[in-house]
């Protein structure tokens, strides 16, 4: 098998992660979607790091986790007061945008 | 002696300038300030007069230069003076009969709480009027061109509360910007072609200038002329301006200030010289506005819109004279002196009539108050006497010698404007002896109250038809009003013959003006005789129309021309109809115009605008997954690129 | 070991990959559709533990551990946490509002996958140098001796980000006061002059037919009372509906009571 495939899977959660962030509207479920594709991007940072036969990748993965997980830390406070206001975790809900 | 130029002008501006703002302290003798400055500068007119005569005729001219005014590169304006005959004939006949008017209204507006202000506008006047005169390029004419346009609108609506007086003050002012339109644009055309405004460089620059620029500038002087001096079509104003007090009518709308069109053309004598078509409409003007006046005149009971028109008609033989060219500028600005005379001495007398008749200014309510104020009678029978041309009365010198003037311009024109003058004089004759008749002879229609007239019948009936009608005490005026009509009736009486006797005011004004003697188809004495029988003919009219049957106390209904001449031969109606409703029509098309086609394409573009945003908007409907999908089909169509451009 | 240099790898990763890949691959979906937020939460955990063999499979071993205690471990505990706060909503239906939405983000989805995948087929990657040398001297050491040097600032600074976070978490979820709180004789009075409910609220199960927290108390006249469910819930309209669930429950215990009665007779018959 070619390492190759570790590329295309990784593609292929990415992409399904992006159609779920569209078409979800439970915040929480868009969140997770969200972070299937950052996993889909380590996964392919890793796959680079073994075809490059260095760590870089690898670092890269690892601060994609850190960022990640100030991100969901400040993501999911910002649900958790939203619902406080609008008693509503629905990302439509919010379609103050538009006037 | 040419530092004195200056005093002349500054005497009255100081007086001006003290009377008005001084405030109410002055009150007591605002007057006596106002006199005496006015005085001061006659007396300095004098002086400089008594100078030029001691000198020869080609010395006689005199400057002075003040200061730099507007010193930029080429534009060179100058505050200077020139004094020449010219001018000195204006600076006397201003500062004198300026200085009688001053003590006229001493007596006039004695009861007047704004008296001290009326004093300063006068003065004012006799400042503008004086640096009129004086300047010694068209720049500061125009200085005292407007300034005397200004001094005139404050005194037509000295009696601001009347809203007649208001209204008229302001037609005088608006007709009068059209003509100072044209004295600009002259201005800024001799600018362009002549690089100067000076009167020198000017008017020596005229032999090397092309004929269509001169009549371009002369015309546009014309047109100033015309709105100064209340010629057709400018005319409409001076019959309304009777609405301010009487010395102002007598000072500023007979004798002076209606005369500068007159001396702006005789003083440009050069440019209208070398463009013959220009003084061709300067006579045509001239000979209209006679005619016109004269009618006007005719018609009017108004005994000051009876004078009023037959100003106009003599400032119309005036101009007439001005536009015959060398031949007749000496008798224009002759017949400007008397005229100055025996016209302020007409006006001041139609004042006392007014003073001792309640403020009653129609003649209808007149009738036999020669008895009660012989004063009056006889110095306003010698100013009627010396209007109409009766022999050896100044009138008769100088209007008879435009009539031979006019004859001798020659040819087809010199007939038609020689019988235009000829009838004018006829008409003179008429409705000045109306006026006279009207006035000191016949029944004494005052003693009883007036008739609503039928033909207007007022919605309230006056006062005095209520049975509380006040019988007037008709008296005489104070003497500080009879002296200066007196001393104008001398002026009236021999002015005429003292300057035609051996051709004394040609010579004085030859040097400036030039002369040309022209060639009479008829002989000097013909004219003069048949000038005599058409006097004869006019007055007898009158006489038989107003001295020999009773005067209706109420103006009958009256011919169609009569009654076109009573509404001022319809200038207004024409006015209305040719300027208002046509400038009505044209903004009504303009705003027509701004709002279909301007406001469309605005309008048009806007909306466009707005339908595509509204169309736009819909892909904002607020929706972040809605946003995000256009991110991620952007992040799509990215790679698509980026696959393409490695592929190219 | 030496596998991960070669350009092929072993049948066993191949084998690997592929079982585990479907498993990934049907753990996203699920992640995506499933309709209950705790379900999603549950499948995205196993598409990452999947990951996480992946890493370990590729020579990270670091990263793999790291992904099971960190990301499965704490963030996926995070994320079940808050969807028990914020509980089950009518976000979890699966309907589209927004018109169009759905097919447009399929066919983004559709293209955008397809183009990934045509650019790394395009890709000259025929080279896996593999991590042997790099992972000589371990995988931690190699990891941290680049950490601590080449990468020393970006991993200062998410330290800064890390702290950053936790104190915007707390800024955001944690309310200020901004007034004294109500005393029970202010609270009290209130009630009087609002005059809604004088009396203390009714107290859940005296007169319930059920234990659950979130089915409202009956109230003496037979009606159910809502004020006996608690806020939260109230506000998530999260109440059960007892009034006629509970005539049926009724109903059924009785007609479950007469069988065996009927039965009974029958057999004492």
């Amino acid at each position: 098998m070619n390492p190759v495939n570790y590329l295309y899977l990784a593609a292929l959660l990415f992409t399904i992660g992006a159609t779920g962030v569209l078409i979800r509207r439970n915040a929480i479920v868009v969140f997770m979607c969200v972070e299937l594709m950052l996993n889909a991007c380590n996964l392919a940072l890793v796959a680079f790091s073994r075809m490059h036969g260095n760590l870089d990748g690898q670092i890269i993965a690892f601060f994609t986790m850190v960022v990640a997980a100030a991100e969901v830390v400040v993501g999911l406070a910002i649900i958790v007061s939203l619902f406080r206001t609008r008693h509503s975790a629905s990302v439509d809900d919010a379609s103050l945008m538009k006037l | 002696m040419e530092n004195l130029i200056a005093l002349l002008v500054a005497a009255p501006l100081l007086g001006a300038a003290v009377l008005l703002c001084g405030g109410r302290r002055l009150d007591a003798v605002g007057h006596w300030i106002g006199t005496v400055l006015a005085a001061v500068s006659f007396v300095i007119g004098v002086v400089l007069f008594a100078d030029m005569l001691g000198k020869g005729a080609e010395e006689r001219e005199m400057a002075q230069h003040l200061f730099s005014w507007v010193p930029v590169e080429s534009f060179q304006a100058d505050i200077a003076f020139q004094l020449d005959q010219l001018s000195m004939t204006f600076v006397l006949l201003i500062t004198g009969v300026g200085s009688l008017i001053h003590v006229y209204s001493i007596g006039y507006m004695e009861h007047d709480e704004r008296r001290r202000r009326f004093f300063g506008y006068l003065n004012l006047f006799l400042a503008a009027m004086l640096l009129l005169v004086l300047a010694d390029n068209y720049l500061l004419l125009y200085v005292g061109w407007e300034g005397v346009g200004l001094a005139s609108y404050l005194l037509i609506g000295f009696w601001q509360h009347k809203p007649s007086a208001a209204t008229a003050a302001k037609k005088a002012f608006l007709v009068n910007r059209v003509g100072d339109m044209g004295l600009s644009i002259a201005i800024m055309l001799m600018f362009a072609w002549f690089g100067t405004f000076a009167f020198g460089p000017v008017l020596e620059a005229t032999g090397e200038t092309s004929e269509g620029k001169l009549t371009a500038i002369g015309l546009m002087l014309l047109l100033a002329a015309c709105g100064k001096s209340a010629q057709v079509p400018l005319q409409s104003w001076l019959g309304d301006a009777m609405e301010g007090p009487t010395p102002v009518s007598a000072l500023i709308h007979a004798a002076t200030m209606v005369t500068a069109g007159v001396y702006l053309i005789v003083r440009s004598a050069d440019i209208f010289n070398a463009a013959p078509d220009a003084q061709l409409v300067v006579t045509v003007v001239g000979a209209v506005t006679l005619l016109f006046g004269a009618i006007v005149g005719c018609a009017k009971d108004d005994i000051k819109k009876a004078l009023a028109g037959s100003t106009m008609s003599q400032i119309g033989y005036m101009i007439l004279a001005a536009g015959l060219g060398p031949i007749g500028y000496v008798f224009a600005i002759m017949h400007l002196v008397t005229h100055g005379f025996f016209k302020a001495g007409l006006f001041l007398g139609a004042g006392s009539v007014m003073h001792g008749m309640n403020d009653e200014v129609d003649m209808r309510r007149y009738g036999g108050l020669r008895k009660y104020m012989p004063i009056t009678f006889v110095t306003f029978g010698l100013g009627y006497l010396a209007i109409i041309g009766f022999p050896g009365l100044s009138g008769f010198f100088s209007k008879d010698k435009i009539i031979e003037a006019a004859f001798a311009k020659g040819g087809t024109e010199g007939w038609i404007l020689g019988s235009v003058a000829l009838l004018g004089a006829a008409i003179t004759a008429y409705y000045m002896t109306r006026v006279m008749l009207m006035t000191f002879f016949g029944e004494e229609r005052w003693r009883h109250a007036p008739t609503p007239s039928p033909a207007e019948p007022s919605a309230e009936p006056a006062a005095e038809t209520r049975g509380e009608y006040e019988v007037p005490h008709p008296h005489e005026s104070p003497k500080s009003m009879t002296i200066p009509m007196i001393v104008l009736a001398f002026g009236s009486v021999f002015a005429g013959g003292f300057f035609s006797i051996g051709d004394r005011f040609m010579h004085w004004l030859e040097p400036v003006t030039g002369h040309d003697h022209g060639h009479a188809p008829v002989s000097a004495m013909t004219v003069t005789l048949a000038t005599m029988v058409v006097l004869v003919i006019g007055a007898g009219i009158a006489y038989v129309q107003y001295g020999r049957r009773p005067v209706p106390a109420l103006a009958p209904r009256g011919s169609l021309l009569t009654r076109a001449a009573r509404r001022d031969l319809l200038q207004d109606d024409f006015n209305h109809v040719v300027l208002v409703r046509g400038g009505e029509h044209l903004t009504r098309s303009l705003v027509y115009v701004d709002h279909s086609l301007v406001d469309g394409v605005v309008n048009g573009t806007a909306a466009s605008m707005g339908g595509l945003s509204g169309r736009l908007r819909k892909l904002q409907n607020g929706y972040a997954r809605s946003y995000a999908v256009s991110m991620f089909g952007g992040a799509a169509v990215l790679i698509a690129v980026t696959l393409l451009m490695r592929a190219v | 070991m030496m596998d991960l240099a070669a350009y092929s790898t072993s049948t066993g990763e191949a084998f690997q990959f592929w079982v585990l890949g479907t498993v990934a691959v049907i753990g996203a979906l699920c992640t995506v559709f499933m309709k209950k937020a705790v379900h999603s939460a549950l499948c995205l955990a196993g598409t990452m533990i999947v990951l996480a063999v992946f890493y370990l499979a590729n020579g990270a071993y670091f990263l793999g551990i790291v992904q099971i205690v960190v990301y499965t471990g704490a963030i996926m505990m995070l994320f079940l946490f808050v969807v028990m706060l914020v509980g089950v909503t009518a976000a979890d239906s699966l309907k589209e509002t927004i018109k169009g939405q759905r097919w447009l983000a399929l066919l983004c989805g559709l293209g955008f996958g397809i183009l990934l995948c045509a650019g790394i087929g395009n890709a000259a990657l025929t080279e896996f140098n593999g991590l042997g040398q790099a992972n000589a001297g371990g995988n931690v050491e190699g990891l941290a001796a680049l950490i601590f040097t080449k990468y020393v600032f970006a991993f200062e600074l998410t330290g800064a980000l890390l702290i950053t976070a936790a104190v915007g978490a707390m800024v955001l979820t944690h309310r200020e006061r901004t007034e004294r709180a109500k005393t029970q004789r202010e609270l009290a009075e209130q009630r009087v002059r609002e005059g809604k409910q004088v009396p203390p609220l009714p107290a859940p199960g005296v007169y319930a037919r059920h234990n659950a927290v979130d089915i409202a108390g009956i109230l003496p006249d037979g009606t159910a009372s809502e004020l006996t469910v608690i806020k939260t819930l109230r506000q998530r309209g999260q109440i059960r509906d007892v009034s006629t669930e509970a005539i049926n429950d009724l109903k059924a215990l009785e007609r479950r009571a007469e069988e065996r009665l009927g039965r009974e007779e029958e057999t004492a018959k």
